[in-house]
């Protein structure tokens, strides 16, 4: 009976012979690491940024970038780089908790139209169809109507403009897992529907889940920040990218660094965060491997 | 065939309901009284019974909801608390054709850029003009587009001056000077649409391009071209439909971020100002009018399936 066991042991020295995963992508790498740059620029703000974010100073307004502020002050006089490591701070912290959010409705929704059939389902679909109807900015901006701005209401906002998207696509995860074998075999041996919901079918939708919502981290920083920029995100001082690039739009002609700074990084920020989105998919979204 | 076009008609009326029921739930979700807010501060409590009544206030919810709707549908969007105008003919007559215009143009702009990158890009795939497209792709479909427009601005209108920074000449008025002051707003929005298609185009073209009939086509010795833009092209419209439909919502949010940047008179402003200013039965418009446009070209997609694929018709 243990002469059984080497066969078995094959397919899991597979992978260690394939090189990693960082080695084969080197671009998914690179932007990984910007990420994360981004990430500790966040979490260690007060120990990074040389000024305070909102000290405004009349004797440095619209300063050029080099010198004393590495990447120039705004027309407070306030310095842009300092508030843009403070603003990477607002944008992933808003984006985490709008996700948390987004996430959550959308698997309460998502698994509720995935399991049902018939009329109920018939029904969770065109709710879902009508949340998808409004494009995720305008039903944060109809949000941000009622409840007014703040970096509070963005959350909510972008939040609840996710659930549409995340319940799409965990409807579809369930749907999936539903169909295999082992659902259905559960279902015959008689195990409670509840049971072969959170014993089968949830733990199955998790990671998905998972690949999800790194891949829409971008689209809440994205939406938060439009927000912003549009005028009715949060408010002034907090160093908000969005903001920062609103408020430098009426002196591009002569201060173009004070939209420019924030909006490289946002765009730095967004364009590293869809490659590594994009490198996450096709690595680990069963759906996209086994379509090569 | 028409009976599945029956049931998605039906489907998608219940979503259009849906979508009213949300919108009138705006209004009521709103803080602050609607007729006090029309009263100003002094007003006497006959003068309050007066308008509420005259409002239809005093009626069951439901009973609102039923004039609202039959309100909606004949025109009748009630004014602007502000500006004191008849929002439906401001909508229709001013801000609309604004967004319209542009998004045309930004469709068209995005569809003579990104079919033919895309299919270069699946006919010589994985080639270096495939990595490079790839890269383009990505960073137009993930670079935000509010500060893709202001960096226009930055270069063309300020460095080169070679294009009017802001402003909207409608083009039914002055084309050539409207088409000017549409390429910087029209290019902005288009970007990450650009992005979307060479992505959709590409992948569609490859799976085509390994279907049978495309090598019979080249074993019969017809022209490249003609195999890959009549056989080949034939057959990725039905994405390509699909994903400009589905991305509707995409390029309208686009449009409200655009109008700002350009200073257009549109959908965009019009909502902005409608937050900034309170106006909640003007958020009500534009939040209704863009939804039923993106259900009304969804639908349209839809429909248009069995025209694009005649495999479809027999169903």
């Amino acid at each position: 009976m243990m002469d059984a066991a080497p066969p078995a042991v094959v397919p899991t020295r597979r992978p260690r012979t394939r090189r990693s995963l960082f080695l084969r992508r080197p671009f998914f790498t690179l932007a990984l690491i910007v990420a994360l740059g981004f990430v500790l620029c966040a979490a260690f703000a007060p120990l990074i940024a040389p000024y305070n974010p909102t000290l405004q100073s009349i004797e440095a307004m619209m300063v050029p970038p080099g010198g004393e502020h590495v990447l120039g002050t705004d027309s407070y006089g306030q310095d842009i780089l300092s508030r843009i490591i403070y603003g990477a701070r607002y944008a992933l912290v808003i984006a985490f908790f709008a996700i948390l959010i987004g996430a959550t409705g959308g698997l309460v929704l998502g698994t509720a139209a995935g399991l049902t059939t018939g009329k109920v389902e018939w029904v969770l679909m065109r709710l879902i169809d009508s949340i998808l109807a409004l494009p995720s900015l305008i039903l944060a901006i109809a949000v941000i109507a009622i409840l007014g701005q703040g970096v509070d209401k963005v959350v909510i906002a972008v939040g609840i403009s996710m659930i549409g998207p995340f319940s799409r696509t965990v409807r579809a995860d369930v749907l999936q897992v539903s169909s295999q074998l082992f659902v259905e075999a559960a279902g015959l041996m008689s195990i409670s529907r509840l049971t072969v919901i959170r014993r089968h079918i949830l733990p199955n939708i998790a990671f998905p889940l998972a690949v999800q919502i790194t891949v829409r981290v971008s689209e809440a920083i994205l939406v938060s920040s439009s927000l912003s920029f549009l005028g009715i995100g949060v408010t002034p001082p907090t160093p908000d990218w969005g903001l920062m690039i609103a408020e430098g739009r009426g002196f591009v002609s002569f201060a173009p660094w004070m939209s420019g700074m924030p909006g490289m990084a946002l765009a730095l920020l967004l364009i590293a965060l869809a490659i590594v989105g994009d490198g996450i998919r096709e690595e680990f979204d069963p759906k996209m491997r086994g379509g090569q | 065939m028409l009976a599945r076009a029956a049931a998605k008609v039906f489907q998608t009326l219940v979503v259009l309901i849906i979508v009213s029921i949300a919108s009138f739930s705006l209004l009521k979700l709103a803080p602050g009284d609607p007729v006090v807010i029309m009263l100003g501060t002094e007003y006497s409590q006959e003068s309050y019974d007066e308008l509420r009544a005259q409002l239809g206030l005093d009626r069951p919810v439901a009973v609102q909801y039923l004039r609202w709707l039959g309100d909606f549908v004949t025109g009748d969007w009630g004014n602007s608390y502000v500006a004191k105008t008849d929002i439906f003919s401001f909508v229709v007559q001013e801000a609309l054709p604004v967004t319209l215009t542009l998004t045309a143009c930004a469709i068209l702009l995005a569809i003579a850029v990104g079919v033919p990158l895309g299919v270069i890009s699946a006919v010589r795939k994985d080639s270096g003009w495939d990595v490079g497209i790839a890269a383009l792709a990505l960073t137009g479909t993930a670079f935000p587009s509010f500060f893709l427009g202001i960096v226009l601005i930055w270069f063309f209108a300020v460095k080169v001056g070679f294009f009017p920074v802001m402003g909207f000449v409608p083009p039914w008025e002055d084309f050539w000077s409207g088409m000017l002051h549409l390429v910087l707003p029209a290019a902005t929005l288009s970007t990450f649409f650009i992005g979307m298609i060479v992505r959709v185009t590409r992948a569609a073209m490859v799976e085509v391009l390994a279907q049978p009939y495309i090598t019979a086509a080249i074993a019969r010795g017809e022209p490249r071209r003609r195999v890959i833009w009549v056989h080949g092209f034939r057959n990725i419209l039905m994405p390509l439909v699909t994903v400009i439909g589905l991305q509707l919502g995409a390029i309208l949010q686009g449009a409200v971020l655009t109008e700002t940047v350009f200073s257009l008179p549109g959908l965009g402003q019009m909502l902005t100002g409608a937050v900034l200013g309170r106006e909640y039965v003007l958020v009500q418009a534009g939040v209704m009018l863009t939804a039923t446009l993106f259900i009304l070209v969804n639908l349209a997609v839809d429909l248009s399936y069995p025209f694009l694929d005649p495999r479809l018709r027999a169903r």
